[in-house]
């Protein structure tokens, strides 16, 4: 039986595309078997963060349509064995994500994978409620910004009702992932920080992402930020992995980078 | 270098403002939420306006919440009524 992990957030452009793909994808370098799929049916990314958009030929709504079957579908990774992604439609309606498909289509996964990562379209409506419904765990990603804060409390509250393992008298396991976090304007009070986002949220926190040129240079190129562990975030994406499968990793990027003496006096 | 802090003003910590608006609004959403019936909301409009036919009173006055305690399923409320209109009007 597969775990399986939600990626989600209520809003948009946050990271959660860039947090499924790097977090699937260090998951698959750990030696587990992992599958990624994309709910985020008529706006679908995740193919292009994964570099794998020429190679879509059946998408979720085909599989679950029994257009195509789950093997033809999936799309194995051609650099990390482990990884396999089922690309979402590009041109149906979300409607077609039904709840006995989206199950049938996890429980065939469930056989083959160890851990399958589902990618939440944003907002709460039908698609990231299916994204949602069977999940074992959640990574609420979130910016250190009011409306994504307040929108990832939102999704809380969905977390803890309208989900399966709830009505089945569970709870789902949270964890924060705080992306575009720039602890610089945090020690000058511009921004939220991480104890703030936490204690709001009351959340335990998972992964530390900073904010980062290394996330578009890699989404420009089609490879998962973890790709690359020098990276400030790919790095932090790695001990994000680490610590979710039990490591103790501390977080490196609270504190801002320290400066010298005359920066200190003139940094502000 | 904590003693910087002195020359800095406070008054621009946006983060501050960003925290403190942050926790009301979050504190509202999860009213009624979790172990809360879904009628729970409505019900707390409903008790606002039945307060607002007697006594001026601020959209956040009215506070309910289910209670589980030892087997017994509690109806809490609050109602904070203002400071200068205590007495309700005839």
């Amino acid at each position: 039986m597969a775990q399986i992990i939600v990626v989600t957030s209520g809003k948009g452009g946050v990271g959660k595309t860039t947090t499924s793909a790097s977090f699937a994808t260090g998951l698959a370098v750990r030696g587990y078997k992992t599958a990624v799929v994309d709910f985020d049916v008529g706006l679908r990314n995740l193919d292009l963060i994964m570099g794998v958009e020429r190679r879509v030929v059946f998408d979720f709504v085909n599989v679950i349509q029994g257009e195509a079957t789950l093997r033809q579908a999936l799309i194995r990774d051609k650099r990390y064995d482990n990884l396999a992604i089922l690309a979402a439609s590009q041109t149906r309606d979300k409607e077609a994500l039904t709840t006995e498909g989206v199950e049938k289509v996890l429980d065939t996964l469930s056989q083959d994978f160890d851990y399958i990562v589902c990618d939440s379209p944003a907002g709460i409506e039908h698609g990231a409620h299916m994204a949602m419904y069977f999940a074992d765990e959640a990574l609420v990603v979130t910016n250190p910004e009011v409306s994504s804060v307040r929108d990832s409390d939102r999704v809380l509250g969905l977390l803890a009702s309208k989900t399966r393992k709830v009505e089945q008298g569970g709870r789902i396991k949270e964890h924060l992932v705080l992306t575009r976090y720039n602890s610089a304007r945090v020690d000058k009070g511009e921004m939220l920080s991480v104890e703030d986002v936490r204690d709001i949220l009351a959340i335990p926190l998972l992964g530390l992402i900073p904010e980062s040129q290394a996330v578009l240079n890699s989404s420009n190129q089609g490879v998962p930020v973890v790709a690359d562990t020098s990276t400030d975030a790919g790095g932090a994406y790695e001990d994000m992995v680490a610590r979710f499968l039990g490591e103790e990793r501390p977080h490196r990027f609270m504190q801002s980078e320290k400066k010298g003496f005359l920066g200190r006096l003139f940094g502000g | 270098m904590d003693w910087l802090k002195i020359f800095r003003n406070e008054r621009k910590n946006s983060a501050n403002v960003a925290r403190d608006r942050l926790k009301l609004v979050v504190m509202h959403q999860r009213e009624g939420r979790g172990n809360g019936p879904d009628w729970l909301p409505r019900l707390r409009e409903d008790l606002l306006a039945v307060v607002r036919r007697y006594t001026q009173v601020a959209d956040d006055a009215v506070n309910v919440r289910v209670q589980h305690d030892q087997g017994v399923d509690l109806l809490e409320m609050n109602i904070a009524l203002q400071d200068e209109e205590t007495a309700p009007r005839d």
